[in-house]
């Protein structure tokens, strides 16, 4: 099982119900957030491109950050999934500075805090906060080795790319192009 | 022309605009723990030498501070620490891929060991020194007899830890300013020539100086040698390194690292040193204290600069 999610930015409007979706599920603390949208802008006026995009944690194939932990607090979940063990994370830090695309935190509790792909829905069945509300349906998530899944489907269809691949990370968050 | 924001707002504290997770305890601890490493790695180096007698300024004396070094360093690691009643965590494993699991296992094995050594030499600064029991003066007795194996673990876990306070940042590729294998040995060799100029602080004889002066001399030019190669490589390498080369290049740590690094912290006490090898006379705590300041300044400005050089996606 690996787990993915595929982000489609032709679709996203960056309204950032993701956002706030997943900040109350998972009672992310005021002023910090898990998932977020990035806009990047190409070209010179008038000739623009827009490009949208909702990024989180990429739930590494080769992840710094559970590779630098010293205490084994990051791990891998089934599925691929990165987490943190809240009792086991001593709040150095290594982890936050290992990763390149700067989507973990210091919770003010002390420990480290970031996406979990909403691992405590996805256990029932559900669908990660984020893609569940996003009203112009842009995220697909599901299981990369099952071939009919929404993820694999959509990913054989359309052209996709990753953040930084060349960081060595191998990200598990594709977005369609 | 291509713009890059967040828009929905991401303002992670010590995350955003850039990160600023490590503050003043780790370059702090980096610092100490590379001139405890270098005291110790001249300790252990003269005592299998046989020299101990010769240089009782290097085997004997300096290393009285590591222990304190060591300790404070510690400390400034768990004020470091968020979650800090979970640090023990870090004893219930060992993670080979994690610099840092590493480097707190070696702490915690050099941390004692450089007690015991500097027990076993507290009569050079107090002569009527009694361990009053016996047991105590029989455990004395028996390391003594294996003063030189100690020194050969000694030697061996003072290398570690000079060099890992090195690895620790340079594992990071995220950071692509730390993100260079040259780190290693360059931290190593600034944490040498820290320990050889405190050395020159606690030598009472003209000639173990003499020899010191001219082991930090030649420590000081690897340093630079290796400083001329880190900016070599980043210059040759992808554009995220070169960026990071540019902080210290023109970019906002140009004044503070070529001034106090390079100039304060090493040309001039290198000069300096130069100048005593030739009888001009100079109290010799100026260059000691230019070097330690100079070391200090480069691990703050490395930290710091690190934290500053990202990838741009």
């Amino acid at each position: 099982m690996r787990y993915a999610m595929a982000i489609d930015t032709k679709k996203c409007v960056g309204c950032s119900d993701c956002v706030v979706a997943c900040q109350t599920e998972n009672n992310v603390p005021i002023g910090y957030c898990r998932d977020w949208i990035v806009e990047v802008t190409d070209g010179t006026y008038p000739q623009l491109e827009i490009e949208l995009r909702s990024e989180r944690c990429n739930h590494c194939d080769n992840s710094p950050c559970v590779r630098c932990c010293p205490t084994g607090a990051s791990h891998y979940e089934k599925g691929g999934i990165v987490t943190v063990t809240h009792n086991k994370c001593i709040g150095c830090g290594a982890c936050i500075s290992s990763c390149p695309y700067d989507a973990r935190y210091s919770h003010p509790e002390g420990y480290v805090d970031k996406c979990t792909f909403c691992i405590h829905r996805i256990g029932k069945g559900l669908k990660p906060a984020c893609v569940a509300v996003c009203p112009t349906k842009c995220m697909y998530f599901g299981d990369l080795e099952d071939p009919n899944s929404e993820v694999s489907l959509v990913l054989k269809k359309r052209k996709h790319k990753t953040l930084i691949p060349e960081a060595g990370t191998k990200p598990q968050v594709y977005y369609l192009i | 022309m291509r713009e890059e924001i967040i828009t929905s707002g991401r303002l992670n504290p010590h995350i955003d605009p850039h990160l600023e997770i490590w503050h003043w305890q780790i370059p702090l601890y980096l610092f100490l723990g590379g001139l405890a490493a270098g005291i110790l790695f001249f300790a252990a180096l003269y005592t299998i030498m046989g020299k101990e007698e010769k240089y009782p300024g290097a085997v004997r004396r300096a290393p009285i501070l590591v222990p304190f070094l060591l300790v404070i360093g510690l400390f400034a690691l768990f004020l470091d620490l968020k979650h800090k009643l979970f640090f023990w965590q870090l004893y219930t494993t060992i993670k080979f891929m994690s610099p840092m699991s590493w480097g707190a296992w070696t702490l915690m094995a050099i941390t004692p060991l450089s007690m015991i050594w500097a027990a076993l030499h507290i009569r050079d600064f107090f002569p009527k020194w009694d361990w009053k029991y016996d047991i105590l003066k029989d455990i004395e007795t028996e390391i003594l007899k294996y003063k030189v194996h100690l020194a050969w673990v000694m030697i061996v876990l003072s290398v570690i830890l000079g060099i890992y306070t090195g690895i620790l940042l340079s594992a990071f590729n995220a950071r692509p300013l730390w993100n260079t294998s040259i780190l290693g040995p360059l931290f190593l060799t600034s944490g040498l020539s820290a320990g050889a100029a405190t050395i020159l602080l606690f030598s009472k004889s003209a000639k173990e100086r003499r020899l010191f002066a001219k082991i930090d001399i030649l420590l000081i030019v690897i340093e630079l040698f290796l400083i001329t190669h880190l900016f070599m490589g980043f210059l040759a390498s992808t554009s995220v390194q070169i960026d990071a080369a540019n902080l210290f290049l023109g970019g906002p740590y140009t004044a503070p690292f070529w001034i106090f690094v390079v100039v304060l912290g090493m040309l001039i006490p290198a000069g300096l040193e130069i100048m005593e090898l030739r009888h001009v006379k100079i109290p010799h705590v100026i260059p000691v204290v230019l070097v330690l300041f100079g070391s200090l300044m480069f691990r703050f400005i490395i930290v710091y600069a690190g934290q500053m050089s990202r990838w741009l996606y």
